[in-house]
């Protein structure tokens, strides 16, 4: 598609911030490599040189990038076309792209319904096809719930696999960079190129960080008290059981396994994000770059820039954080949501010793209706149920259409490529 | 949670909040902090070693040429004067 088709076709959809104008060809970034000719959007908290990055957020509505991003260096070299930045929850913090500053974007499947979030523009520019592979960021399921709700192959790594350097922070110890795209075989490609050590990223690691290579034996564990939980409906239940039908058809060994830790990921992912979330964001003060709003003396531009400039939800966020953080709160909150964290990697972990793969949904539900949920927030972080246990323990996870969900050891991305492929009949 | 403790928080955060927004937000993270209460009741004891953190150092090398940035930096800046970012007086 050129500029022009992608804009039209974006107007009733609404993923991209902002159409890149078709780069000459002789420009430098059409390197020759894995990702030649191919068109990927990439997600407005991701820094492109010269191009604004405003992670959906009014605060950073004039800030242009004076670098390029890790990720974007290597897909330029890779020959990739970057078409243009999609749309977010602002600074990730959402699960329908209903709290990006800049409107919402649609599900392509279904104009009235969200495309998830917080990658959601990401994931609906390339179910539209308007883009072959997208860029996006995963926190608690920012990549891979958007990727189900418009039915695409979302893939978040192992924590620290791919450098995070240009990436506009979200919670520091959660987020990681991941690709969103039609088939596992684009996924594997992509993160192939993205993936590595970096000078500029201290949390990034190396083909031997996790030096666990056990053999693939097809065998996979499913938590089942935890995909039993309250609130799944029936449809997912549905697909879930005809997703294990199939892989049981494939030869793969299922087992129900018990981590009766699981159902306290999304509390403690909650106090951890928020927590570094209000930290993170104490960047933003009107001084350095972004918004500037003028107030009665210096404190008081920060309380001015801060109140206009972030969105509700950001603000509640940072002041549950502040919260959580707060002398007197600290150890009953973050204290022990960092406990809890490594009770749940350890019984992950113990689990990956005798299987391959675990599986279970993406989403507990479908894709709502915009607007459908707003009075209560907790109604909306339930929904992140499925997808915040791989971010607490720091392990890779896929998402697959039909809604389903493989989890892997650390550093064991190739085995959920190889189990995906198989699943979605893709030859090698 | 109530009116008063979410403005003190919100003036620790350094951000402006409403006399109305904050009579939400009361409730509002009272409804989250109900939630997340939950793990105040797990059990920890056992000494968990799920994962390693280390520190991770580096050398103070490869720096770019001193000045590559500096323009394109303060041209982000809302005020600026010469090389300074311009702020108002602080006391």
């Amino acid at each position: 598609m050129t500029p022009k088709e992608i804009r039209d076709k974006d107007k009733d959809i609404h993923a991209f911030l902002e159409v890149f104008e078709d780069p000459a060809p002789e420009q430098a970034w059409y390197g020759a490599g894995a990702l030649s000719g191919k068109t990927i959007s990439i997600k407005d908290n991701l820094l492109l040189e010269g191009h604004k990055a405003s992670a959906g957020s009014k605060i950073l509505e004039n800030f242009t990038a004076i670098s390029d991003a890790t990720v974007i260096r290597k897909i330029k070299e890779a020959g990739a076309i970057i078409v243009g930045r999609t749309n977010m929850d602002e600074f990730g913090m959402g699960s329908s792209t209903e709290n990006s500053a800049y409107g919402v974007t649609k599900n392509p499947h279904n104009l009235e319904r969200v495309p998830g979030g917080s990658s959601g523009g990401a994931a609906a520019s390339v179910a539209a096809g308007m883009c072959d592979m997208a860029l996006g960021s995963d926190t608690g399921g920012s990549i891979r719930q958007p990727a189900a709700f418009c039915g695409v192959v979302g893939l978040k790594p192992t924590y620290g696999r791919v450098s995070r350097f240009g990436l506009i922070a979200y919670g520091s110890s959660l987020d990681q960079i991941g690709p969103l795209t039609k088939t596992v075989t684009d996924a594997e490609i992509i993160y192939n190129v993205i993936k590595g050590e970096d000078f500029n990223d201290s949390t990034s690691i190396n083909d031997d960080t996790y030096p666990n290579k056990k053999k693939f034996n097809k065998t996979i564990g499913i938590p089942r008290d935890f995909v039993g939980s309250e609130g799944v409906s029936g449809e997912v239940k549905k697909s879930f059981k005809e997703a294990e039908d199939k892989l049981k058809t494939l030869g793969y060994e299922i087992h129900d396994i018990k981590l009766p830790s699981l159902k306290y990921s999304l509390s403690a992912y909650y106090i951890i994000a928020l927590a570094e979330a209000s930290a993170n964001l104490a960047r933003f003060d009107g001084v350095k770059y972004g918004l500037h709003v003028d107030g009665e003396n210096s404190i008081d531009d920060y309380f001015k820039t801060r109140g206009a400039g972030f969105g509700k939800e950001v603000r509640r966020r940072i002041i549950l954080g502040t919260y959580v953080l707060s002398s007197g709160y600290y150890d009953a909150y973050y204290g022990k949501a960092i406990a809890v964290r490594k009770k749940i990697t350890q019984e992950l972990r113990e689990a990956f010793k005798k299987y391959d793969l675990i599986v279970l949904p993406t989403t507990p539900n479908g894709a709502w209706k915009i607007g459908e949920k707003s009075s209560d927030p907790v109604e909306t972080y339930i929904e992140d149920i499925f997808t915040v246990p791989v971010n607490i323990a720091g392990i890779p996870a896929i998402s697959i259409p039909n809604n389903l969900q493989l989890w892997a050891d650390l550093g064991r991305e190739d085995n959920l490529f190889r189990a995906g492929k198989e699943f979605l009949g893709e030859i090698e | 949670m109530n009116k008063e403790e979410v403005l003190k928080l919100a003036k620790l955060a350094r951000i402006d909040v409403s006399d109305e927004e904050a009579e939400n937000l009361a409730k509002e993270l009272g409804s989250i902090l109900n939630y997340v209460s939950e793990i105040k009741s797990v059990d920890v004891s056992e000494g968990s070693t799920g994962f390693t953190l280390k520190n991770v150092f580096r050398s103070d090398s490869e720096s770019h040429p001193s000045g590559q940035f500096t323009d394109a930096i303060l041209a982000q800046a809302p005020s600026r004067e010469g090389d300074y970012i311009k702020v108002k007086k602080i006391l």
